[in-house]
C-alpha cells in the first residue's frame, strides 16, 4: 500500500484536474487538460529536455556552493569567537532582505547565463544550511565535552572528533530544506532575466499562449524537484546509519 | 593494573555557592591512595558538584542554571600538585558516541590526543574490551548494544585512559539490578589499586565497592564517615563484597537510616 500511496495521490489528483476542466469547461488557455498537457510534453520533449539541462545544472551547482559555504560558515563561527561576534550579526541582518528582491541586481552583476541564477540558488540555500549546522555545533552533549575535557582533548581535536560528527544530522536537515528551496531560486533567476531554463521557456510560452507548453514545463520542473528530494534524502540517511537508530 | 604508582587526592576547602545559596563551604575531602572512597547522601545535596570538582570539570557548567556558581579549592596530590589531566570520568549516561564503533568510543581519549594509531594502545583498547567481556563486538555501533553492555563499553574506554584517579558519578544506577550487580563486581576487579571517587545512592553498591564511605548531608553540607576500612577496628573482606553476608546487611540497614535522616534534614531546611 505504501508503495502504492504515491502514484494513487498522482492520478487522483490528474482525475481532479480532469474533471475541473470538463465540467466548468474552461478554456484552454486558461487550463488545459491533463491529455493535452501531455501532448506538449510528448511533442516539444527535445525542447523541454534542453531548457531542463540548463535549469538542473543552476540547481545542482547552486546547492553545492550553497552548502560548501554555508558548512564552512557553520564550522568557522563555531571555532573562532572573533568569526562568531562579527559575522554572526551580519548573518542575521543579512536575512531581512529579501533575496527575491536582489534577482534584478544579480542578473546585472552576473549577466543572463548560468552564473546569476547559481549565485541566486547559493544565496537563498546559504542562510538555512549555515543556521542548522551552526546550531548543531551549538548543541553539544554537555556530557561528551566534560568527558573529553577530562581526557585532555584540545578545542580543534574536540571539534573534529565529538561536535562535528555531532552535528552532522542538524546538518543533513538544513541541506534537505536547501533541496527543497533550490529549484525556487533558480527559476525565479531565470525569470529575471535569461536566455535558457525552464523558467526562460515557461515565461515565454506564456506570452504565445502556449500554456499546454508552460505546463509541460512545470510538469518536468516538480518532477526533477520530488527526484532530487527524495535523493538526497536517502543519499544522507545511507551517510548518517546511526541517526535514525538513536532517537 | 595501572602503569602509574597510585595517589592520594586531598580537596582543601573546597566551596560551592549556588544562586546565593551555600551548597557546602570549608569542605575537606581525602581520598586514600589505590582506595575505593564512596559518597552516599540525599540528591541535591551537592555530590556531583563535589566530584565535578575534583575533576576540574567546574568552570564548564554550560547551561549555568541561573546565577553564580562558584567553586574555589582545587584537588591536590600528596605532593601538592594538581590532580587535573590524571582523572578518568565515567558518568551515569555511558556517553558513548552514536557514530562510533564499539573501539572507536574506548579509544575516545587516544583519538583527541591524536594518539589513536599507537598499536600499543590500539592492542590495549581491545583488551579491556575483552575484560569488560565485549571481545567479539569491536565493531559495533552502541545502538546494537543493551544498556548494560555500553555501561561495559563505558567503564572500558575510562580504564583506556588508565589514570590513577578515576571519578564515576552514579555510574551503574540506570542498569537494572541484575546486570547492576554484575558491573559492580566487574569494576571492582578492573579498578584495584587506583583511586577512586564513587558518587552513588545506593548504599548497597557503597558497601560493595566501598574501602570507605562518605555520607553527605545538611545545608551547607557535611561529610560523616559511615565505614573506613583503614581505621583499624573495621574487619571487612576486600571488594567486590557479597551483599548476603550479614554484616553487610546489617550495615546497609544503618546506612539507609542515615540516610533517610540526611534526607530529612534537607527537607526541613528548605
Amino acid at each position: 500500500m505504501n508503495l502504492l500511496r504515491g502514484p494513487l495521490i498522482f492520478l487522483g489528483l490528474l482525475a481532479a484536474w480532469q474533471a475541473l476542466v470538463s465540467l466548468t469547461g474552461v478554456e484552454s488557455f486558461i487550463l488545459p487538460a491533463p491529455f493535452a498537457v501531455a501532448k506538449a510534453l510528448a511533442a516539444r520533449w527535445d525542447l523541454l529536455a534542453e531548457h531542463a539541462g540548463v535549469t538542473i545544472l543552476e540547481i545542482l551547482l547552486g546547492l553545492a556552493f550553497g552548502s560548501l559555504l554555508g558548512a564552512a560558515s557553520a564550522l568557522l563561527i563555531a571555532a573562532f569567537r572573533p568569526a562568531r561576534d562579527w559575522l554572526l550579526p551580519v548573518l542575521v541582518v543579512s536575512q531581512a532582505v529579501p533575496v527575491f528582491a536582489l534577482a534584478p541586481l544579480l542578473v546585472l552583476w552576473f549577466g543572463y547565463g548560468l552564473a546569476s541564477k547559481v549565485v541566486m540558488a547559493t544565496l537563498i540555500i546559504y542562510f538555512p544550511v549555515t543556521a542548522a549546522f551552526y546550531d548543531g555545533l551549538k548543541r553539544t552533549d554537555p556530557g561528551w565535552l566534560d568527558l573529553a575535557r577530562t581526557m585532555g582533548g584540545g578545542r580543534l581535536a574536540v571539534l573534529r572528533v565529538i561536535r562535528i560528527p555531532a552535528a552532522l544530522p542538524a546538518l543533513a536537515s538544513g541541506l534537505r530544506v536547501a533541496t527543497a528551496v533550490a529549484p525556487i531560486g533558480a527559476v525565479v533567476g531565470e525569470w529575471v532575466g535569461s536566455s535558457a531554463g525552464l523558467g526562460y521557456l515557461m515565461l515565454h510560452a506564456n506570452a504565445r499562449l502556449q500554456i499546454d507548453l508552460m505546463f509541460a514545463a512545470l510538469f518536468v520542473l516538480a518532477v526533477f524537484a520530488v527526484l532530487l528530494y527524495f535523493a538526497v534524502d536517502r543519499a544522507l540517511r545511507l551517510a548518517l546509519p546511526w541517526q535514525a537508530e538513536q532517537s | 593494573m595501572t602503569t602509574a604508582a597510585p595517589i592520594a587526592v586531598h580537596l582543601h576547602a573546597a566551596r560551592l555557592s549556588y544562586g546565593g545559596a551555600v551548597v557546602f563551604e570549608d569542605l575537606d575531602l581525602d581520598l586514600p591512595a589505590g582506595r575505593i572512597t564512596c559518597l552516599l547522601g540525599p540528591s541535591g545535596v551537592g555530590k556531583t558538584s563535589l566530584l565535578r570538582l575534583v575533576a576540574g570539570l567546574t568552570d564548564n557548567d554550560s547551561g549555568g542554571g541561573g546565577g553564580g556558581t562558584e567553586l574555589p579549592g582545587t584537588a591536590a596530590d600528596q605532593g601538592g600538585r594538581a590532580v587535573q589531566g590524571r582523572v578518568a570520568y565515567m558518568a551515569q549516561q555511558d556517553l558513548l558516541l552514536p557514530w562510533a564503533s564499539v573501539l572507536g568510543n574506548v579509544l575516545l581519549g587516544p583519538r583527541l590526543r591524536g594518539e589513536h594509531r599507537d598499536p600499543d594502545i590500539v592492542e590495549r583498547a581491545r583488551d579491556l574490551i575483552a575484560q569488560v567481556g565485549l571481545k567479539g563486538r569491536e565493531a559495533e555501533l552502541p545502538s546494537r548494544l543493551s544498556g548494560g553492555m555500553r555501561q561495559r563499553v563505558a567503564l572500558a574506554r575510562t580504564l583506556a585512559e588508565d589514570r590513577p584517579i578515576v571519578l564515576m558519578d552514579e555510574p551503574f544506577s540506570a542498569l537494572d539490578a541484575i546486570t547492576r550487580f554484575a558491573l559492580q563486581e566487574l569494576a571492582a576487579n578492573l579498578l584495584a589499586e587506583r583511586t577512586v571517587l564513587l558518587v552513588t545512592h545506593d548504599p548497597l553498591e557503597a558497601l560493595r565497592l566501598g574501602h570507605r564511605i562518605h555520607v553527605m548531608s545538611g545545608s551547607p553540607a557535611r561529610l560523616e564517615t559511615a565505614l573506613d576500612v583503614d581505621d583499624g577496628r573495621t574487619e571487612l573482606p576486600a571488594p567486590p563484597r557479597d551483599p548476603a553476608d550479614a554484616d553487610i546487611l546489617a550495615r546497609q540497614a544503618d546506612l539507609l537510616k542515615r540516610l533517610a535522616r540526611a534526607r530529612d534534614t534537607m527537607a526541613e531546611l528548605t
